[in-house]
């Protein structure tokens, strides 16, 4: 193959990327192009570095371990009337017990009903079929209890590139007010700032 | 009481509640008037019982502690000389777990304002995260969850026989198996509702879906579905002529 310079370079990977069926990892273009992954990984800055600076409807983000160009969110709006499905909306204990699981995996569902308090049979299996955890096997105490833990599709859900960028768990000595917990729902990362953690 | 009463079922379980008392009471968490909250916390329990709402299990489990705590903080300390080791304060469990419960409750507010795929972003074939899935010319991998929803259609149509009938017929998932490979020559799939036209025992219906995973664990089938949900059908995943009849004693399989 014909070594490509960098311009040359940058639109091929943004072609790979716009045609990937999911998030495309960098090893995986490399191999594609039959070049070294630090070349890709330039060539991923520059178009970063491009859709920042001529902003188009789409933005790429770094997800599950590799790269997808995503709608930006505040078009949301307007491609919702587009979607033929109905987004996943979570309830309290579904979501509560997907973060435990995340944070704590492997882990098994007692460990999941000590923390809550509840009974949560039921959400582990909405959870499971919603392919947002899997059971990573059994866990080796009396009563070979399963262990579960998060999904490539639960990180794509959440546009995580790994389980590494899991927001922040704040220890607590005491509570929060319940209006200051609110305050932290409000305080949404912006697109800005995300495009900006990519890189 | 009555603003009790209204916010009862916004509390996903004990922990919940209790932390909203502490929280609405002002108190401090590492020092928690044990007598004050319980007797709080019953009177909810008492509120939710003559609305006949359905108390869970959960909740009386917590009341339970909390006396057992409350009397435990009532008895008098023994002073022992000898035992250097102070005793845990009676209510150190319960406030890591309040502490705990609230880290996850809060962090899970935080995980949902993240921008979800197909809800706040979308990507080309996206709409719904699932589908990514390697989507092999329309088709999905069928799992576990679909495969044991499709056998529960099939067992509904086969209802459960009661005979008197005592001759042994001998089932074997051998011949099934082989019996599904010729039925599969030649096509390029089969639904998998067709495997079980015609089949009205259960132990049949039960054979043959052995068969299937047998055959899928042998990787000579392989389940697709076109959209999640949908109807399962049956790929061969291996040129059935070169595997025509399957050598396989019930012995190797395990059946007998």
């Amino acid at each position: 193959m014909i070594p490509l310079d960098i311009h040359e370079l940058t639109p091929l990977v943004e072609a790979l990327i716009f045609a990937a069926d999911g998030p495309i990892k960098l090893e995986r273009m490399a191999e594609a192009l039959e070049m070294e992954p630090a070349e890709i990984s330039a060539a991923i800055e520059a178009l970063q570095a491009d859709y920042e600076e001529h902003p188009r409807g789409f933005f790429m983000q770094e997800v599950s371990g590799g790269y997808q160009l995503r709608t930006r969110p505040e078009y949301a709006d307007y491609l919702r009337r587009l979607g033929q499905s109905r987004p996943f909306k979570f309830s309290r204990p579904a979501l509560e017990s997907l973060s435990i699981i995340a944070y704590r995996q492997p882990v098994t569902r007692s460990e999941v009903e000590y923390l809550r308090g509840v009974d949560s049979g039921s959400v582990v299996k909405t959870l499971l079929e919603k392919r947002l955890i899997r059971i990573l096997g059994k866990k080796d105490v009396p009563g070979k209890p399963m262990i579960y833990g998060t999904t490539k599709e639960f990180l794509e859900l959440f546009g995580l590139p790994d389980l590494s960028a899991l927001p922040t768990l704040r220890e607590f000595s005491e509570l929060v007010s319940e209006e200051e917990s609110g305050g932290q729902m409000a305080s949404m990362p912006l697109l800005v700032e995300q495009g900006d953690a990519e890189m | 009481m009555d603003s009790y009463a209204i916010q009862l079922e916004n509390f996903e379980g004990p922990l919940d509640l209790l932390l909203h008392l502490i929280k609405k009471n002002e108190m401090d968490v590492q020092d928690i008037p044990i007598a004050e909250i319980t007797r709080q916390y019953l009177s909810i329990l008492d509120a939710m019982k003559t609305l006949n709402l359905d108390m869970a299990g959960e909740f009386l489990l917590m009341a339970a502690t909390l006396l057992h705590i409350k009397s435990k903080m009532l008895l008098p300390k023994i002073v022992e000389d000898e035992l250097e080791e102070e005793e845990e304060d009676p209510r150190a469990e319960l406030v890591r777990r309040l502490l705990e419960y609230q880290k996850y409750k809060e962090v899970s507010l935080t995980l949902e304002s993240k921008p979800q795929l197909g809800r706040d972003l979308f990507a080309r074939f996206s709409a719904e995260p699932e589908v990514l899935e390697n989507a092999e010319a329309g088709f999905v991998a069928v799992g576990l969850f679909d495969l044991l929803e499709a056998l529960k259609e099939v067992m509904k149509e086969s209802p459960e026989q009661i005979v008197h009938e005592v001759n042994m017929e001998q089932l074997s998932v051998t011949d099934r198996i082989n019996a599904i490979l010729s039925e599969l020559q030649g096509k390029e799939s089969l639904a998998f509702h067709d495997l079980f036209s015609g089949v009205l025992k259960r132990s049949e219906v039960i054979v043959t879906f052995l068969a299937l995973l047998e055959l899928v664990k042998l990787r000579m089938v392989r389940f697709m579905q076109n959209v999640h949900h949908g109807s399962i059908w049956l790929f061969p995943a291996v040129t059935i002529e070169e595997s025509d009849e399957l050598d396989l004693g019930d012995d190797s399989l395990g059946y007998s």
